[in-house]
């Protein structure tokens, strides 16, 4: 049962990926990858993270992904602007980049973790991955990077806003005024 | 039982994928999504090791991955919109004001 | 005292010092006093180191220069008959030459520099003629190759006279080659180039009449050729008339040509040990002897003549060491600085009162307004053309006498030494007669202004005309009554040297007498024909001018020689010269170097491709880069 699920949430993942790349429409891969947030959600609730998991919806594609449609909306891309690698030798060469990165990884991975790879999962407790046990560690093992993606927080707001601003007359250029 | 294998290979095939789109795409949101599927593609790797060992710190670490995630979605969101102001252009070719 | 005579070459160099760096800011007055003093100090010096030597040697070594493994050399002095009497003779000469460039000089507007550069000229000639070691001497050598550079080329923004400068440099560079190369084989085959070890070891190293010994001789007096300006690398001396008339008569006359007749004394143990070489000396000096004089008879150019006639009384000089007569040649060497410097001295009041008229064509009849300068130079004339009792003669006629009764002379040499003398006898009156005798020549308005020089350059010439006039006294040759004091003085310098002579004939006196009666009649032939030709006006002078027309013009060109050294030499050099900076410098060197410029840029310019600001370019090549990492992690891992 276990298996299908998985084989379900992985292929919708992939595709999605698959996609993300090849749209040419910005709004159509924004979607696609929210596509595979979700999915990717499934598999960590099956991997016992559920804190993870709800944090990848509410966060990831609740919030980040959000912020891209807006900015997509926001640029209002016409046709002429969609774009994507139309040139096959490109497009070739950077697929076959990916691959052979995709295969070196599995290959040094398999060398690597051998032993248990193909084992099962040992057993957890009940509380593992759940908000109890993460909210402990994030205040108290792990207090100072949180307080310090708090300030990394503040430095990413300070940097919209001062580079994103609206200037005081200044509108968005591409339309006929 | 579902071996570790699989969920790595996942997060390796999504990590290629990343990878592809950020070479053979013109367009920056492009770009920057593809990214974004190479960091979660590391989350799920994370996410299945702390699993196999029993670790929940790595759920930490994936907390700090998501809000790294955000701040740089947001400061290249900004950026490109700031460059579109200028240059009224999302391709990343024309972005080359540093060539000689 | 001996110990101090270190100090005689450092009084003009202090000179030099002192008048380079300060001459602008001194008067003139100060200036001339500080040259004319330094050189006076090391005659003064020179002087009582001859008085205090008493006839024998002495050695100083004053401070090392090279001492390498087995090879040392050192700044030292040789101090003997030789040496003495050659640094009396040229601090002497230069002393009075200096007081007369003070008059002569003195409206030249680089007068200072003049001073310095004639002070370094007596420093480094001192050099030479003290040096206990053949480096020194060289360094000597060079030095005074310099100053005469430099002296000729005085007036340099004159074309003529920078060429001339670079001429008398250039070709005596040829003859220090050879002497340089010989200066190797003596290090190479003695170990050592100090005279003394040498000179001691020189019957032992080489054998007599050996290959060795003559390549060693011959490439010395190579260099001679080249300093002394005898034939075939002659053609330096007149173009060197170019510079200031008292240069002429100290450096080419008195002191630096001579140089090369005190080298060949100096080496007489080398010398006679290859009868070779002494030969080959004693051929070209009575070459040159006879080719310059002829040459001399034909020149309109005062300053000209007299420099031929140097180069023929040089001749002389190296005829007498051909024959092994090294005493006779030094004696000549003295006696004829003294005329010599007379003659160029005068003739340089001439051209000052004239105000730089050079041709004799346009002179004439100055003795009536010149007298101090004609009387002198008179006395000098007669003193060259061997008339007798004067210094000439006495000099001359020693060499002549020994050309023919040395062991290694012969007849022929005496005959063509007569006939030099005879010749020598015409030009000379002949120069005489045109500048002093007759009507003036020369315009309305220059006749006005002509005067007799001032004190400053009469006196040197009165002092030099006593000299000229007794001179000679001191070598008095023995058939005559005298004891030939000067020949017994440099006796033991030659004494080792003469040993390795054949064993002359002996001459009777009255041989002696024939010959020395015919010397002077010949000179008589040479007066009496100046005399018809340039005094009585004869015709015969015109119709045998036309009728050897292409000879005269032959000789008047000085025998095209310097039109083929042109054709043979510098022409072939200058166009190779231009050839190489056409094709090899142009293209070849300049093409690497700028090949290498270029090359750069290029490569830079490779280098910047990368960044085209080509921002997925970056993410393809950084992604291939982590794939061949990972690439070459798994071979390792296999």
């Amino acid at each position: 049962m276990d298996l299908v699920v998985f084989w379900i949430a992985a292929g919708v993942a992939g595709a999605a990926a698959v996609n993300l790349i090849f749209q040419s429409k910005p709004i159509n891969s924004v979607l696609s990858l929210v596509v595979v947030l979700f999915a990717l959600a499934v598999i960590y609730l099956q991997l016992s993270a559920e804190f993870v998991a709800a944090l990848q919806i509410i966060i990831y594609a609740g919030a980040i992904m959000v912020l891209f449609l807006f900015v997509v909306m926001l640029l209002n891309l016409q046709k002429d602007q969609f774009l994507s690698e139309r040139r096959p030798t490109l497009r070739s060469f950077g697929v076959l980049l990916g691959g052979t990165l995709i295969i070196e990884i599995s290959l040094i991975a398999r060398t690597f973790a051998a032993r248990g790879v193909h084992a099962g999962a040992p057993v957890v407790s009940d509380d593992f991955g759940g908000v109890r046990q993460v909210g402990h560690l994030l205040f108290d093992k792990y207090l100072l990077p949180f307080e310090l993606t708090s300030i990394l927080l503040l430095i990413a707001v300070a940097g919209a806003l001062v580079l994103a601003g609206r200037r005081p007359g200044a509108g968005i250029k591409g339309k006929s005024e | 039982m579902i071996p570790l294998a699989n969920y790595l290979l996942l997060s390796t095939v999504l990590f290629g994928l990343g990878v592809i789109g950020v070479i053979i795409s013109r367009n920056i949101i492009t770009i920057l999504m593809s990214v974004e599927l190479m960091l979660n593609a590391a989350n799920l790797a994370l996410i299945s090791f702390a699993r196999w060992h029993g670790d929940p710190g790595a759920h930490v670490f994936v907390f700090i991955v998501f809000v790294v995630a955000a701040a740089e979605a947001a400061v290249g969101l900004s950026l490109v919109i700031a460059i579109f102001r200028r240059k009224n252009t999302v391709n990343v070719d024309d972005l080359n004001i540093l060539k000689r | 005292m001996l110990n101090t005579i270190w100090l005689i070459p450092l009084f003009p160099l202090l000179g030099y010092i002192i008048n380079g760096l300060f001459g602008r800011r001194l008067t003139r007055y100060g200036v001339g006093v500080v040259g004319c003093l330094m050189v006076f100090l090391s005659f003064l010096f020179s002087l009582l180191a001859i008085l205090f030597l008493r006839g024998g040697e002495y050695r100083l070594a004053v401070a090392d220069w090279v001492v390498s493994g087995t090879f040392s050399v050192s700044f030292g002095i040789l101090l003997d008959p030789l040496s003495a009497v050659m640094a009396l003779t040229v601090t002497g000469v230069a002393f009075l030459i200096h007081v007369y460039s003070t008059g002569y000089m003195a409206h030249d507007e680089h007068f200072s520099r003049y001073f310095a550069y004639l002070n370094l000229f007596v420093f480094f000639m001192l050099v030479l003629v003290l040096a206990d070691n053949f480096l020194l001497l060289y360094m000597g050598w060079e030095g005074v190759g310099l100053c005469s550079y430099l002296l000729i080329g005085f007036w340099f923004h004159k074309d003529s006279a920078a060429n001339a400068g670079k001429k008398a440099f250039i070709v005596n560079r040829v003859g220090d080659f050879g002497f340089a190369l010989g200066i190797m084989l003596i290090f190479w085959q003695f170990g050592s180039v100090n005279f003394p070890e040498v000179f001691a070891a020189a019957p032992q190293v080489l054998d007599f009449g050996g290959g060795m010994a003559t390549a060693i001789c011959l490439l010395l007096f190579l260099g001679a050729i080249g300093k002394s300006a005898q034939i075939p690398l002659h053609v330096w001396l007149p173009d060197a008339m170019e510079g200031p008339t008292p240069v002429s008569a100290l450096i080419h006359a008195a002191t630096m040509v001579t140089a090369g007749v005190y080298m060949v004394a100096r080496c007489a143990t080398l010398f006679t040990l290859s009868p070779i070489a002494l030969t080959v000396v004693a051929i070209i000096g009575a070459a040159t002897a006879l080719f310059a004089a002829t040459m001399a008879t034909v020149q309109n150019d005062i300053k000209r003549v007299l420099a031929y006639s140097t180069i023929s009384q040089l001749g002389y000089m190296f005829l007498a060491c051909g024959v092994a007569a090294f005493s006779a040649a030094i004696f000549h060497l003295m006696t004829h600085a003294f005329f010599k410097a007379l003659l160029f001295l005068g003739a340089g009041s001439v051209i000052h009162a004239l105000h730089e008229e050079h041709d004799l064509r346009k002179m004439g009849g100055l003795r009536r307004y010149l007298p101090a300068t004609f009387l002198t130079f008179t006395a000098a004339t007669l003193a060259i053309t061997g008339f007798p009792g004067l210094a000439g003669f006495v000099s001359k006629d020693e060499i002549l006498w020994n050309s023919f009764a040395s062991p290694v002379g012969g007849l022929g040499f005496w005959i063509v030494g007569v006939i030099t003398a005879g010749l020598t006898a015409f030009y000379m009156f002949r120069l005489l007669f045109l500048a002093f005798y007759g009507r003036p020549r020369y315009a309305e308005e220059t006749a006005a202004r002509v005067q007799e020089s001032p004190m400053s350059m009469t006196a040197p010439l009165i002092i030099l005309g006593i000299l000229s006039f007794v001179g000679g006294w001191i070598g008095w040759p023995k058939v005559l009554g005298g004891g030939n004091s000067f020949g017994h003085y440099l006796e033991p310098v030659f004494a080792k040297a003469k040993g390795f002579l054949p064993p002359g004939s002996h001459h009777g006196h009255s041989t002696e007498y024939l010959l020395m009666g015919l010397s002077v009649g010949i000179a008589l032939v040479g007066f009496i024909w100046a005399f018809r030709w340039y005094i009585r006006r004869s015709p015969a002078r015109e119709k045998l001018k036309e009728r050897f027309g292409a000879l005269y013009r032959l000789v008047l060109n000085k025998y095209y020689v310097d039109e083929l050294y042109h054709a043979v030499i510098v022409s072939p050099i200058v166009g190779g010269s231009r050839w190489l900076w056409k094709y090899f410098d142009d293209l070849v060197i300049d093409g690497a170097v700028n090949g290498i410029g270029r090359l750069v840029r290029q490569v830079g310019q490779a280098g910047t491709r990368p960044q085209a600001g080509y921002f997925r370019g970056y993410a393809a090549v950084f992604s291939l880069g982590c794939v061949l990492l990972l690439g070459w992690i798994i071979y390792t891992l296999r």
